[in-house]
């Protein structure tokens, strides 16, 4: 006999109303149920942060969440961050700096990036983040075909162009 | 106007960084049922019985499978046969039967409605195993006496190559070096997991199967012989991947299981792969410990070198046989001159995950072993490192050279390329950037650093062929079906530009769609570093045929000679009359001219601006290149930190600069994992030890540096037309050899490291013992 409950949650802005059973994961949730298959499984069990999306405006593991624990919560995945073709930012960096091969981590890196780079204290602080600041975040999650580099710049030049821009 | 050469944004990137890839994972077929796999829980041990009575009872259970259910007598075949030598003995079955040789052998398949039910069923599934004595040691196992695992024995191979007069050399010479290196079982691990979707036509049975990557051609064949079909009703559709090297896209047991269950029930099965099943289902690789020797003459030149390597293979013959032995000992003698040669290798099966390639399969291993070679001969010679080294490599002037010696079938021609220059140029970049500076300085304030440098030669575009088709359509775009796969390389962008540059477009124009069997039914797939050579060259010479195809319809429209024809500055792939530049036809006109009922068509002509082209190669070609590494050690821990990093790489032409950097540096950080990090241990029963990402460390931000690099194209390959060489392996190769030299000299150790990874109970056992005991001084 399955557990099921009907939540509620928003996903990039996005209302959904949805029946889920109890032990199904936020990730399963929301690619299988709900269609989002930017957010990538890579271990299941928390590492590698490939699953990275954010609740309430904070990173986390959709692996190691329950769909049920989102009910009333405000998703955010990879999905939402381009504005149609329009490529984000932080995305273009990316591109930019070569901070991705195969891409199937990127989504988990990029979701993590965002909320650092939202976070007052990185683009409203009197000192630009430290590339040691940087590798730090990053050092998160797993990536297994960049060597990192590309995705530290990409982050680095997000943060100086947005503190020169205001913050945001 | 050129795109070769530029640095331009990949076209992989806009979908992926939205989130709109197409991995495997994504697909979904409409009423799909979910396989998971029961794996043997035990590393050796006869197979009493295999119960799924309980398993089908369970709730939105569809089927439950075990070798008894299967076509009898099925193995995976090996893809690449070497040295003549018959395997036929050690395949794998595709679900274990009778015996069970590896903690993760497939045992059975359960069919569920939805992936936690399946989940759940095959837990129900009752194993019951003799067990057996685990045979962990590959050693131990080629000796007389120890348990087996084959009636035929441990040994599955064991041969030797080599030219010269070995014995002679040694007998002669002043100084003879001899170490042993082993290197740690570790592999590929991709971000993601394998995963399989098998559509099927119910009326006529055929298959759609999204996540074959690397080598789909080749699997669709083996599975359409396998399940006894016409491969045409098998479709492998292009999908992206996340990462490959070498270990995702061989032909597992689930490739065959999933299709035939497709078949078999005619619904659509997927199966993904968790990370627990991934380190111990996919092909492990690298585990081999090497005793090498050379010889040296009074200068400090080698006049022999001779290798006794162990390759522990796991417990099967899997798709690649012997290839990661066959080329350790066949490239062994890496860029050096060296007269006189022998390599023997035994391969032995043993108790845990089976083996294939990881990233420079056989080169990393060779090259740390020769490398530190060379380290404790240079000291034993009282020559400076670089100095043995630059005495030792093949000068330009003897190059091409003939290695007497065959590998994946192809003679040993190492081509056009000047490693003294690259090695000289290796050392005053290190220079330049302060790495001698940086050691002396963390010495001076009484820390434990160290310089490491390795030379290595690679080796790329494995032949024997690669097709590529090229069509125009109606809007001017240019469609570009190649057979290597998306594995994360970025083989689309290279492929659109050298398309582009062959036709005289903006590479904004071109689709590149690799690895789909329909569209390309001849590809050779994408490994051994030839997407960009084999392919790449395939796709050029499509190009150049379309161009001239293209040429000759604009002639017939604007009523001029083909001779006649000028191409126009901007790119667009267009032509005028000379000297008439309004008499002038787009390539998007041309390609609506070959339309079935244009008026430019000749009575019988075939329709359509496109062209097939297949390229064939005999020989690889051989880039080279030299990493230099800065490490500090934890005089406490033992942890060895990598502070600097340098690879400096002749790749022949770059078709895209910050590709080729981008393949160096994610290598690299392959590297550093298993110089220092990544193994996979297993206790004495046969129990893996690493089955977790928390167990199989693999190397973050944290453990990796910026990687300074240093691309040169001075040595274009002399066998293809773009002069290209391959570079998905070069900044693995030599990690462990550069890693292992700079760990040695921060130590400050007589003799060798010993053994990889240099994790920090060995490293602290090393600053003990002082270094490994087992060098010979003669």
């Amino acid at each position: 006999m399955k557990d099921i409950h009907l939540i509620r949650l928003r996903v990039n802005g996005r209302e959904h109303e949805l029946a889920v059973e109890s032990r199904r994961t936020l990730a399963d949730m929301l690619r299988h149920d709900l269609g989002y298959t930017g957010t990538h499984l890579g271990c299941e069990h928390g590492i590698c942060g490939a699953c990275t999306v954010l609740v309430d405006g904070r990173p986390a593991r959709a692996c190691l969440m329950f769909g049920v624990q989102a009910d009333g919560s405000e998703i955010s995945t990879v999905e939402g961050l381009a504005d149609g073709e329009q490529l984000s930012d932080l995305q273009q960096a990316f591109s930019d700096q070569h901070g991705l091969q195969c891409g199937f981590c990127t989504p988990g890196f990029l979701m993590l990036a965002e909320a650092y780079l939202a976070d007052d204290d990185v683009t409203g602080a009197a000192d630009e983040p430290t590339e040691a600041q940087v590798r730090e975040l990053v050092a998160s999650n797993l990536c297994r075909c960049t060597g990192y580099q590309g995705i530290v710049e990409a982050v680095l030049a997000t943060a100086r162009s947005r503190r020169s821009a205001g913050g945001r | 106007m050129t795109a070769i050469g530029a640095r331009l944004p990949r076209k992989e990137d806009p979908r992926l960084l939205r989130g709109l890839g197409r991995f495997g994972d994504d697909f979904t077929a409409r009423g799909q049922v979910w396989a998971r796999m029961v794996r043997s829980p035990i590393a050796h041990g006869r197979i009493r019985s295999v119960d799924t009575t309980r398993a089908r009872r369970a709730d939105g259970v569809v089927a439950a499978v075990t070798a008894a259910d299967l076509p009898g007598g099925l193995a995976i075949p090996v893809r690449l046969h070497v040295q003549n030598i018959d395997l036929s003995d050690y395949l794998q079955p595709i679900l274990a039967a009778g015996v069970v040789r590896y903690v993760g052998e497939p045992l059975a398949v359960v069919l569920a409605e939805d992936p936690y039910a399946a989940e759940d069923a095959a837990e129900l599934v009752d194993v019951d195993i003799e067990e057996e004595p685990a045979v962990l040691d590959a050693a131990a196992a080629a000796s007389p006496g120890s348990p087996a695992l084959y009636a035929a024995g441990n040994v599955a191979a064991d041969f030797t190559l080599g030219y010269g007069d070995v014995e002679a050399a040694f007998a002669g010479a002043a100084r003879v070096v001899q170490i042993d290196v082993e290197i740690g079982r570790h592999s590929g691990v991709p971000l993601e997991p394998r995963t399989l979707l098998a559509d099927v036509d119910p009326g006529t049975g055929a298959l759609s199967i999204f996540g074959m990557t690397k080598v789909p051609v080749f699997n669709r064949d083996v599975l359409a012989a396998l399940l006894g079909i016409d491969e045409t009703l098998i479709h492998v559709p292009a999908v992206d991947a996340g990462g490959g090297f070498g270990v995702r896209g061989e032909f597992y047991p689930e490739d065959f299981l999933v299709p035939w269950l497709a078949r078999t029930l005619r619904r659509p099965v997927k199966w993904v792969e968790d990370r627990a099943e991934h380190l111990v289902a996919v092909n492990h690789s690298r585990q081999q410990s090497h005793r090498i020797a050379a010889a040296f003459d009074a200068e400090g030149l080698i006049t022999g070198l001779r290798a006794e390597i162990v390759h522990d293979n796991g417990a099967y013959c899997r798709t690649h046989g012997i290839i990661v032995p066959e080329l350790t000992v066949a490239m062994l003698p890496g860029p050096y001159r060296i007269p006189a040669y022998r390599g023997r290798v035994q391969v032995v099966l043993t108790s845990k995950t089976p083996c294939g390639t990881y990233r420079a399969p056989g080169r990393f291993e060779g090259t740390t072993a020769r490398e530190h070679l060379l380290d404790v001969a240079a000291d034993q010679l009282g020559l400076d490192r670089v100095e043995l080294r630059r005495r030792n490599l093949l000068g330009p002037g003897e190059l091409p050279c003939q290695r007497p010696m065959s590998t994946l079938g192809t003679e040993m021609v190492l081509d056009a390329g000047d490693y003294p220059a690259l090695l000289a140029a290796a050392v005053a970049e290190a220079g330049r950037l302060g790495y001698p500076a940086e050691v002396a300085r963390g010495r001076k304030a009484g820390r434990l650093r160290g310089l490491g440098l390795a030379a290595f030669l690679e080796k790329s575009g494995l032949g024997p062929q690669e097709t590529a088709d090229v069509t125009v359509s109606g809007t001017g775009a240019v469609h570009v079906f190649s057979g290597g796969t998306s594995l994360g390389q970025g083989i689309e962008t290279v492929l659109g530009q050298i398309a582009a540059d062959a036709l005289g477009v903006d590479p904004a124009v071109v689709r590149v769609v690799n690895g789909d069997t329909d569209l390309q039914p001849f590809g050779g797939g994408s490994w051994a570093s030839r997407s960009t050579v084999v392919g790449g060259s395939a796709v050029h010479a499509a190009a150049c045929a379309v161009r001239v195809r293209a040429r000759q319809i604009a002639a017939r429209i604007l009523e001029a000679s083909p001779d006649d024809l000028a191409e126009p500055d901007s790119a667009g792939g267009g032509f005028h009359v000379r000297g008439d530049p309004a008499a002038a036809v787009t390539l998007a006109e041309i390609a609506q001219a070959t339309a079935p009922t244009s008026q430019y068509l000749r009575p019988g002509e075939p329709a359509g601006l496109s062209a097939r082209r297949r390229f064939d190669v005999a020989h690889m070609t051989y880039p080279y290149g030299v990493h230099a590494a800065v490490v500090e050690v934890d005089p406490g821990t033992g942890r060895v930190q990598v502070l600097r990093y340098l690879v400096a790489y002749e790749v022949g032409r770059a078709i895209n600069p910050m590709l080729v950097e981008g393949q160096l540096r994610g290598g690299v950080a392959q590297g550093i994992g298993g110089a220092l990090l990544e193994e996979f241990c297993y206790d004495e029963a046969g129990q893996p030890l690493a089955a977790t990402f928390m167990d199989y460390r693999m190397p973050t931000a944290a453990e990796v540096p910026p990687i300074d690099v240093l691309v040169t194209q001075q040595a274009p390959a002399p066998g293809n037309p773009l002069g290209v060489k391959g570079a998905g392996e070069g900044g693995v190769s030599a990690a462990g050899g550069a890693i292992a030299s700079a760990v040695r000299d921060a130590l400050g150790l007589a003799g060798g490291v010993g053994r990889l990874p240099l994790t920090p109970a060995r490293v602290r056992a090393l600053m003990s013992a002082g270094g490994n005991t087992c060098d010979l001084p003669q």
